[in-house]
């Protein structure tokens, strides 16, 4: 058996294996009622319970995107480690016990009993919705190149099938099969993630612990730091040095970060997690479960992420002086071109391979960063089996992510839209109906983005943090905090943070993401302090809390029974779970 | 009712010391102070790098698990615990 066809037997084993027991999962842990479907029932341990945000959590994009980017960004890439850690102190403190205390189902709907406010529900659905929506096309697409390039067959083929997997066990299990499926998802991604590290960390410095073998001296004998190398490396080709490259500057990077945090803290499909265990202090234990289990890779990807760029850089020029003759290229290299996202150009008529940071002399005219998870194994020479797995891991992560957004979008319609605004005497028995043909609408529509995806599904990535930090967050936190907050003065806080985030977002990106639609004429790059449009959430969220509290003092306080309901929330005493209170 | 009150002003004073370490590492060693911290070396990392994407993620666990044993004792000393 030559190299390629066991690489596809083990990846084919890999991947079946993984989709049977998602299956299965699915069958043992089908929904009877719509507590089941929405909240598993409220009977999700804090331990299982992190394991599930964690899977949810982590996407194709930090399980493939992430030590990509850091590669590249080096010290800036820093942003999305500790943004989209940072987040859960701020959700395990600031939200999650308090909304679980409430007992509810969806997070519009706590916010329609907060604010009292029919109008603000509609508003928090809207914002859910388009911020999950814009989140799913990211997994969609991921699926679709991980199946395309490991098992070479048809992107749009892949796609069928992440979409038929999604929807058996979504649909049949509802939040109780996603629960045991996440489960079992982030066990193989995780395992996917750090074995390859750990080889990789081993060959390069000797010590298996990436986490420390990222601080260690290389194992080649030359006795240097493994990122002083890598930093006297890139500097020589011309490159921003790795460890201090900062993106666009402090005032970037600080605003950045915040945007990412309150956005974590602000997504539904994570807040929704937290409704699924029987405790306030439930809920509070799984948030630290849950940052245990996210850290794990976390802290993993800044290894990866130097490791593989300078095994990358070694691979170019294995000797100082002597660069990679292109014709003697190795396979990974030649199957990375055959899908464009890595290309390479002749120059100067040497036939080496030069990588530089000048464009003029450089041969490496692209590399994705996407590729450096996936190719990460085979440039540092892995074994097959450990290839395949990181293709079950990625699709793991992509579906797992995939699966919790479809319910807080099938949940946002069928209990918020129809059972609370349109048809309130809907009968349970019909609701549980009425969400089934809901998730199976929005797997449709999912899957035909990913085969479409809009021309602008790279910025708006930037609009799903940017809608949960200026809308979602700030009208959770003054719902627990700010007591005497009114429903009239929340809304008018929502709709100016939405409203001002992306008029800065399409201002930078054309309207609605086409180009040269800014209508307000040129404004020069980051306009406002330097702050790109990916960062400016932050601003949007200190807009809609200054609104609000002046709309305050026009509107007048919030109702004594609904002060008396965020009394009764601040407290654990009394809870009921979700399950009782419906 | 007074109870109530300083149970919770009891709760914020304690999301307040949580929020300071939170921001003071990630924001403070992470990005303000990283250039006068990567001066010291802590094995291979400068210390500002190693706060930036180590070091920050390691204090946020523990606060979150700190936290929760904190309220967890409130809870107690309050009695307002779930029945």
């Amino acid at each position: 058996m030559d190299g390629v066809s066991e690489l596809q037997l083990y990846t084919w084993i890999a991947v079946g294996g993984s989709f049977a027991l998602y299956f299965a999962i699915a069958w043992w842990a089908r929904a009877g009622s719509t507590s089941e479907f929405y909240v598993a029932g409220g009977g999700i341990t804090p331990l299982q319970n992190g394991m599930a945000i964690g899977a949810d959590w982590m996407s194709a994009a930090s399980f493939i995107s992430m030590a990509g980017m850091i590669s590249f960004l080096g010290y800036g890439g820093s942003v999305f480690l500790m943004g989209w850690t940072g987040g859960y102190v701020l959700l395990a403190m600031l939200l999650a016990p308090y909304m679980r205390k409430h007992g509810k189902f969806t997070v519009p709907e706590f916010i329609y009993d907060r604010y009292y406010s029919k109008t603000a529900r509609v508003v928090a659905v809207a914002c859910l919705i388009i911020a999950s929506l814009t989140y799913i096309i990211g997994q969609m697409k991921g699926v679709g190149v991980a199946f395309s390039r490991f098992l070479e067959i048809d992107y749009d083929m892949g796609l069928y099938i992440g979409m038929f997997v999604v929807w058996v066990y979504a649909v049949l299990g509802g939040m109780k099969g996603i629960t045991y499926t996440q489960i079992a998802q982030y066990v193989v991604l995780i395992f996917a993630y750090t074995i390859p590290a750990v080889f990789i960390s081993l060959q390069l410095t000797g010590n298996p612990i990436p986490q420390l073998g990222l601080g260690s001296t290389l194992a080649d004998g030359s006795g240097i730091y493994l990122l002083d190398k890598l930093d006297m490396v890139v500097t020589d080709l011309g490159f921003k040095e790795y460890t201090t490259d900062n993106m666009g500057g402090s005032v970037n990077m600080f605003a950045y970060t915040l945007s990412l945090m309150i956005g974590t803290a602000g997504l539904p499909h994570v807040i929704m997690r937290f409704f699924t265990v029987p405790s306030v202090k439930a809920a509070r234990q799984s948030a630290g479960y849950a940052l245990v289990f996210i850290a794990l890779l976390y802290t993993v990807a800044p290894a990866v992420g130097a490791m593989a760029r300078l095994n990358l850089m070694n691979t170019i020029e294995p000797v100082a002086g002597q660069n990679l003759v292109y014709a003697e290229r190795p396979q990974w290299f030649k199957d990375w071109e055959k899908t464009g996202l890595l290309k390479y150009e002749e120059k100067n008529g040497d036939g080496k391979i030069q990588y530089t940071a000048d464009e003029a002399t450089n041969e490496m005219i692209k590399v994705d960063r996407d590729i450096m998870v996936l190719a990460n194994p085979a440039i540092a020479n892995l074994p097959n089996w450990v290839i395949a797995l990181v293709a079950a891991g990625g699709l793991a992560a992509a579906l797992s992510t995939a699966a919790g957004l479809l319910l807080a979008i099938s949940s946002s319609i069928s209990h918020d839209l129809m059972k609370g605004i349109l048809t309130p005497d809907l009968s349970e028995k019909n609701e549980l109906r009425a969400s089934r043909i809901v998730m199976t609408v929005a797997v449709m529509v999912a899957g035909w983005l990913g085969l479409n995806p809009p021309g602008f599904a790279a910025g708006t990535v930037a609009l799903a943090f940017g809608l949960a930090a200026s809308s979602i967050f700030p009208a959770l936190m003054m719902g627990i905090f700010a007591k005497k907050m009114s429903g009239t003065a929340a809304v008018w806080g929502m709709c100016s943070g939405i409203g001002i985030t992306m008029l800065y977002v399409f201002q930078h990106k054309g309207f609605m993401f086409i180009p040269g639609t800014s209508f307000l004429g040129d404004m020069g790059p980051n306009w406002f302090f330097g702050i790109s449009p990916n960062a400016f959430g932050v601003v949007g969220a200190v807009v809609n809390f200054a609104v609000a509290f002046a709309a305050l003092k026009v509107t007048g306080p919030a109702p004594a029974h609904i002060q008396q309901m965020v009394e009764n929330f601040r407290t654990p005493h009394g809870g009921v779970t979700a399950a009782q209170n419906h | 009712m007074e109870e109530k009150q300083s149970y919770w002003s009891e709760n914020l004073r304690l999301i307040f010391i949580c929020l300071a370490i939170w921001f003071v590492v990630s924001f403070g060693f992470g990005l303000l102070l990283v250039e006068p911290l990567n001066e010291i070396r802590l094995g291979g990392y400068k210390l500002g790098f190693w706060f930036a994407q180590q070091g920050s993620i390691y204090t946020f666990v523990a606060l979150v698990f700190w936290y929760t044993k904190k309220m967890n004792d409130l809870d107690k000393k309050y009695n307002v615990e779930e029945s």
